[in-house]
């Protein structure tokens, strides 16, 4: 059995269903991220986990022990909030120190283990200031280093890195992933970010209004995204409508394209999607010619966006050190087989 | 010479607040420390000479020292019971739902809406001796005398309270509302119980409310004239009311005034060293 599982959690607000009916299974040491937009139940299933907020129904099991209606305080999970409720009134010791006098560490012992927790988020010299006077990425490691302190079986992290910029949250997502690893504690990650969460995670649960869309590694959600929904939401990707015309060939804007067109019958509308990158974009012939709008360089790559027969796309290319081209351009598209993915669901 | 970017702006939009305080304020105040310097005589009256007497009179005389003594006592009984009745009750109303948030808050305040003269007229009503609270006392057989607590200190006190607790409980509850509900939340999920939150989240987060409250109680104990004038009269005198009979019954206008500058002179030496010691315990911690 797995490590930690929820078994069909429900919470309601009054008439509003926050999250409908999820279901998951945690293993050991594993690192799992919750991602979907603003608002579809991410840090209220994470509270439920936490025991901040009670499931209207369904189970939290730890360990195959019931949670559900254990106290917070009971429970030991480590948590680091959006906001980070550093104490205001208790130096970054204190506040590591704080979760070890509760469980009744003696003074020295837990003055020593904060020391070692605050020197592993690398923050020894910050040792006696107060929050106020600490960066954002400073607190957030300090809320970090108070969750990790007390050794928790489960480490929940609601949206730590949202604050701090981008430069920073690309560091402290690999400086946040190796920790994990290194100490191998079961991570929750709420996030709507899906870079961070390709980034850091063994596996990905995408929400969307309080329901579960999608369960899967990165690489797999990222390729092979079982809606509309999630292909649009992780990664960006370009979604063409069409109806199939013949067993693999789906005609759009009457073009036939050849794509694996499964179990979707002849005359069902589906939803292509290709993403940007997937596309081949030269000057040798292909029977997609396309007009460059528009083309903006982004350091490691150029993203164009083109009008063809397919209608506008999206598509990014690698900067080779080449002149890219340029706006007003004619070029020609070509894609490998394989590149498009096919949803019977029409957006 | 050299120019310096001197900027007028702030001078001259503080100008007008700094003029009606220095006219209404200041100069009473001043006027009243120059009255304190002259002398008084019975059949002459107040005398043009410039003298330290009435200052030497006051602090000689056990007389004042009692009623100095018994107004700052007051003080600090009042604050005490300010901070016990209303750290609880803004506490309570900060996690309220909104609604019957605003209804408490409408309870709480009421009192303020209230002209202090009649709310304390109205306290004289229970506390005399033909009052409710000696009908109560009565027919719960505790006393077959009259009880009264007008003159009393206790009478004083409780008066007071009633009046300055909806202070103490803005203040506390204006520092409660800047708390992140989450570090309480942190705290729990830490292993603290819902007690030991209180006391070591939630409440020291609280403090600089509950010490500005405890000033503002303590100012306006120290120098309340209406409540300690109805409710303690001639018998329970305390600074502001001696100040007063002085004035107005011996007519002893220096003395009064020295009386009244001393009151101010203490009030100020114990507010701004209270308020020092806040500031060095936690203007560190909070912004
Ligand atoms: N106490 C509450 N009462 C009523 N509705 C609530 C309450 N808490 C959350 N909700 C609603 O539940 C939904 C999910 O909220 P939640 O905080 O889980 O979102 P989220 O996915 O964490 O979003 P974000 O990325 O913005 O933090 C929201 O629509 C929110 O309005
Ligand atoms: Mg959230």
């Amino acid at each position: 059995m797995s490590f930690l599982r929820f078994e069909s959690l429900k919470k309601e607000f009054g008439k509003f269903v926050a999250v409908r009916d999820m279901s998951l299974d945690v293993e050991r040491g594993e690192f799992i991220s919750l991602l979907g937009p603003s608002g579809c139940g991410k840090t209220t299933t994470l509270q439920m986990v936490a025991g901040l907020l009670q499931p209207t129904s369904g189970r939290i099991l730890l360990d195959g022990k019931d949670i559900t209606n254990m106290r917070p305080d009971k429970r030991g999970l480590g948590i680091v909030f959006q906001s980070y409720a550093l104490f205001p009134h208790m130096t970054a010791t204190e506040n590591v120190a704080f979760g070890l006098e509760m469980r009744g560490v003696g003074k020295a012992d837990r003055l020593a283990r904060a020391h070692a927790a605050l020197e592993q988020v690398r923050l020894s010299q910050f040792a006696h200031r107060y929050p106020k006077d600490m960066s954002g990425g400073q607190r957030q490691r300090v809320a970090l280093a108070r969750a990790l302190v007390i050794e928790p079986p489960v480490l929940l992290l609601d949206e730590p890195l949202s604050n701090l910029d981008a430069k920073l949250r690309e560091e402290m997502r690999i400086e946040l992933r190796l920790l994990q690893q290194d100490i191998g504690v079961t991570t929750i990650l709420v996030t709507h970010d899906q870079e961070e969460a390709l980034s850091m995670s063994d596996r990905i649960v995408v929400m969307q209004q309080g329901d579960v869309a999608q369960i899967a590694a990165p690489l797999d959600l990222y390729e092979r995204p079982t809606n509309t929904f999630v292909s649009d939401f992780v990664g960006t990707t370009n979604l063409l409508t069409g109806q199939v015309s013949q067993p693999g060939k789906v005609s759009v804007k009457g073009t036939d394209i050849d794509v694996d067109t499964a179990s979707a019958g002849v005359g069902a509308h589906v939803t292509l999607s290709i993403r940007p990158e997937k596309f081949r974009l030269s000057d040798e012939k292909s029977n997609q010619e396309v007009r460059i709008d528009a083309a903006i360089f982004l350091g490691s790559s150029w993203l164009y966006r083109v009008t063809g027969q397919l209608g506008e796309l999206f598509i990014t290319q690698p900067n080779t050190g080449a002149a890219g081209y340029a706006k007003g351009d004619t070029a020609f598209l070509d894609w490998p087989k394989g590149a498009l993915t096919l949803f019977e669901d029409a957006v | 010479m050299p120019t310096k970017n001197f900027n007028k702006t702030p001078y001259a939009l503080t100008a007008p607040g700094v003029l009606f305080f220095t006219a209404l304020l200041g100069a009473p105040v001043v006027m009243t420390f120059v009255l304190s310097l002259h002398s008084y005589d019975f059949t002459t009256g107040i005398q043009s000479d410039w003298t330290l007497a009435n200052y030497a009179d006051v602090l000689g005389d056990s007389y004042f020292h009692k009623i100095f003594a018994r107004t700052f006592g007051l003080g600090l009984l009042v604050t005490a019971i300010c901070v016990l009745i209303g750290v609880p009750e803004a506490y309570v109303l900060s996690r309220l739902s909104s609604r019957w948030r605003s209804i408490f808050l409408l309870v709480v305040l009421g009192p303020l809406l209230i002209s202090v003269v009649v709310r304390t007229l109205g306290w004289a009503l229970l506390f005399g001796g033909n009052g409710i609270l000696t009908m109560i006392a009565q027919a719960l057989g505790f006393s077959d005398e009259p009880v009264s607590l007008m003159f009393t200190f206790t009478g004083m006190t409780i008066a007071l309270v009633h009046v300055l607790v909806p202070f103490m409980v803005i203040s506390v509850w204006a520092s409660l509302q800047k708390i992140d509900p989450q570090s309480e939340d942190a705290a729990l999920s830490l292993g603290a119980s819902k007690f030991t939150v209180l006391r070591r989240i939630t409440l020291p987060q609280a403090m600089p409310g509950i010490l500005s409250g405890s000033i503002i109680v303590f100012a306006l104990t120290a120098s309340a004239f209406a409540t300690p004038a109805i409710i303690g009269g001639r018998r329970m005198k305390v600074v502001a009311t001696a100040a007063y009979d002085e004035y107005l019954s011996t007519l002893n206008w220096p003395l009064g005034a020295t009386i009244a500058v001393l009151l101010l002179l203490a009030n100020i030496v114990i507010i701004v060293s209270f308020n020092k010691l806040i500031e060095r315990r936690y203007a560190k911690v909070f912004e």
